[in-house]
């Protein structure tokens, strides 16, 4: 018997995090979500413009699904827009969960590995409870645990690549240096195949919007996931054979017919 | 006077504090609102003074990854 993905002492069956984003429509978004059966999805806060009438659909929309909520802090650039933005999420979604989003590079996205130890500090002491984007560096990783996170979120490639797990290596030292925090592939997933490779690796959840928004069919494509999440986890779980360097047959070699002995 | 809103200009009517100038605005709920980049919570809006020059932020919930 499996346990539930824990995060900051919350259980959940389901080991998929979905974003809310790049959906073709909002119907299809909030069937890839159902068909996904995640219990976590995340969303963000933007300047509010007349003409959406404020963002109201979609977060009437979202409220009705009655999932748990992850506000994260994209596009956050500082210490101090990030914290700005986590707090105002807080008062918004009455909830003390924050991914929290760094951006150190606009090339690749890539987490501003030092502004997020300290925003991480930041939140942490005022009660928020940090899940950090994070680079697969150990050593920052080793940062944000000794500073209280419970979870840790680092990315398999950049935001939006679909490239998968660039460097399984580094993973899956984070998973053995770990053993008891909640780490969650965050960013990079394109298949469920990388879904299935983090999983295998120990990986306790992945986190993922673009690999199914932007499938060509999205609700197939969440399924898939669902699917692939709990066979990787299964396969984890079962320990997989050893790995050989030369064939062994399958077959039994005693009574193999045609065979004649060396002259 | 002249603040900012959401990056744009604006001249409030009458709006010494930061509830005068919502309660003028009348942003779609739910929103939260910064002011020079820190955070005010809804409990700080009366007793926020605004003055020339500031910057507004008002945000309301949005899809996000």
């Amino acid at each position: 018997m499996d346990k539930d993905l824990t995060i900051y002492g919350e259980s959940f069956s389901s080991r998929l995090l979905i974003g809310s984003a790049l959906y073709p429509s909002p119907k299809i978004m909030e069937d890839s979500i159902r068909a996904s059966g995640s219990q976590i999805v995340t969303l963000s806060l933007r300047r509010q413009s007349p003409e959406s009438q404020g963002g109201a659909d979609f977060w009437a929309q979202l409220q009705a699904l009655g999932l748990t909520l992850l506000p994260n802090t994209a596009g956050c650039h500082s210490v101090q827009e990030a914290v700005t933005l986590a707090q105002m999420s807080r008062e918004i979604f009455a909830t003390d969960w924050v991914k929290l989003e760094l951006v150190g590079d606009e090339y690749n996205l890539q987490p501003d590995p030092i502004d997020l130890v300290k925003a991480t500090e930041i939140l942490l002491a005022d009660g928020f409870k940090v899940l950090p984007y994070t680079t697969d560096d150990l050593v920052i990783c080793r940062h944000l645990v000794e500073l209280g996170c419970e979870v840790l979120m680092p990315w398999g490639s950049p935001i939006g690549t679909g490239k998968g797990l660039l460097n399984p290596y580094a993973l899956n030292a984070i998973r053995q240096r770990f053993p008891n925090i909640t780490l969650i592939v965050d960013a990079g997933i394109g298949l469920p195949s990388h879904a299935v490779q983090a999983m295998e690796l120990g990986y306790d959840g992945i986190l993922l919007n673009s690999a199914v928004a932007q499938a060509q069919a999205p609700v197939m494509m969440a399924e898939a996931f669902k699917k692939a999440i709990e066979a990787g986890r299964m396969g984890y779980l079962a320990g997989g054979m050893p790995e050989k360097d030369t064939a062994q047959p399958s077959t039994p070699t005693l009574g193999t017919p045609f065979w004649h002995q060396a002259g | 006077m002249n603040i900012f809103i959401n990056g744009n200009e604006y001249q409030p009517e009458q709006a010494d504090s930061l509830a005068e100038l919502l309660a003028e605005r009348q942003p779609k709920t739910p929103y939260a609102v910064a002011l020079n980049g820190n955070f005010v919570s809804r409990g700080a809006y009366a007793n926020t003074p605004l003055k020339d020059g500031d910057c507004i932020e008002i945000l309301t919930p949005v899809q996000g990854g």
